[in-house]
């Protein structure tokens, strides 16, 4: 029973995988170029709907049409910039999977090598802190105990 | 104790700030880049009469609500009781735009549940609807008597929102 579950539902996901590689397949290009500009743009896109995919991934309305959009103007010439500049005067920064840096996106653009920073930071004094402290707790005398300590040890050995 | 020992107490504390903070917004509402910036521009027919014109020129010259409809979406029937009322009690003009409908449903729909529309544009390529940036049906925007975007509301308008929010704008819109 769960044997038959399981192939209905791989066959339902292969189903679904195959639609959206048909749903993309219908553009033609005269021009390869145009055609990887293409790809390349709609895996860059985010789809306002279904905020966790691509353009190209979703099969939501909205995503489809923005392909369609994006086709029309990778054919009519327009630069990969003014394509996105299009997406962002509609839909805000929000949907360049790449957010461009300025005021608003500079944390998260240095947020994680501030961080780095900071690991580093504590890590170094951490390991300084370390080493000092083995350092100290032996002084001349304590040492020549030591010695002295591990001298009788040879001694006994060689017994 | 020492302080620092408090350190990653500390860290924690602000980390779950920072969380909680995060999980009383909604990430579904993105801003509208529109807002403060002229109507786009569209020139399409009308629901219920495919003759008449429905044009952003219509919204110039007073304040003027539009909101984004469609037959199939379930959350504009649950917001369109309350547009019907206000067409009722307000005279502020309530221009629709029928996103990717079909005509014929989209007519049914008026039919049964009311039309708080001066007119709805037909928009069945969903062109249109992109230009405005709409991406989560029902979408209401209020443009004022320049034709300018001052406010966006992703989702259905409630009773709350029309008067915290709606009718206050609405009287501040037109006194300026």
């Amino acid at each position: 029973m769960k044997t038959a579950y399981n192939i209905t539902f791989a066959i339902l996901l292969s189903l679904t995988c195959f639609n959206t590689i048909a749903a993309i397949n219908i553009y033609q290009f005269d021009d390869p170029e145009k055609k990887e500009r293409f790809y390349n743009l709609i895996d860059e896109l985010r789809c306002t709907v279904c905020q966790n995919q691509t353009i190209a991934a979703s099969n939501a309305g909205l995503a489809k049409d923005l392909r369609n959009k994006t086709y029309k103007m990778v054919q009519a010439g327009k630069t990969d910039d003014e394509i996105k500049l299009f997406m962002v005067e509609r839909f805000t920064d929000f949907v360049l999977y790449k957010p461009p840096v300025n005021n608003s996106t500079l944390l998260l653009w240095i947020g994680p090598a501030i961080l780095m920073l900071i690991a580093f930071v504590f890590l170094i004094i951490n390991i300084r802190n370390r080493t000092r402290t083995t350092t100290d707790t032996i002084n001349e005398q304590e040492h020549e105990r030591v010695q002295a300590l591990l001298n009788q040890g040879k001694d006994n050995n060689n017994d | 104790m020492k302080v620092s020992a408090l350190i990653p107490l500390f860290a924690f504390l602000v980390l779950v700030a920072l969380l909680g903070y995060g999980l009383t917004r909604d990430p579904k509402k993105i801003p509208s880049p529109l807002i403060g910036k002229a109507a786009p521009q569209f020139e399409l027919p009308a629901v219920l009469n495919p003759e008449q014109k429905v044009s952003s020129n219509h919204f110039l010259g007073k304040v003027t609500i539009f909101n984004v409809w469609a037959s199939w979406c379930s959350a504009c029937r649950d917001e369109h009781p309350i547009l019907v009322e206000f067409a009722k009690q307000h005279k502020t003009p309530i221009y629709g735009l029928n996103y990717k409908d079909k005509r014929s449903e989209a007519i049914r729909w008026l039919q049964a549940f009311g039309n708080p529309y001066v007119a709805s544009a037909y928009d069945v390529s969903g062109n249109t609807g992109i230009d405005w940036g709409v991406y989560g049906v029902p979408e209401t925007f209020i443009t004022d008597k320049k034709g300018i975007i001052r406010f966006k509301q992703i989702g259905p308008v409630t009773e709350q929102i029309v008067t915290s929010k709606i009718i206050p704008l609405i009287q501040k819109l037109e006194n300026e």
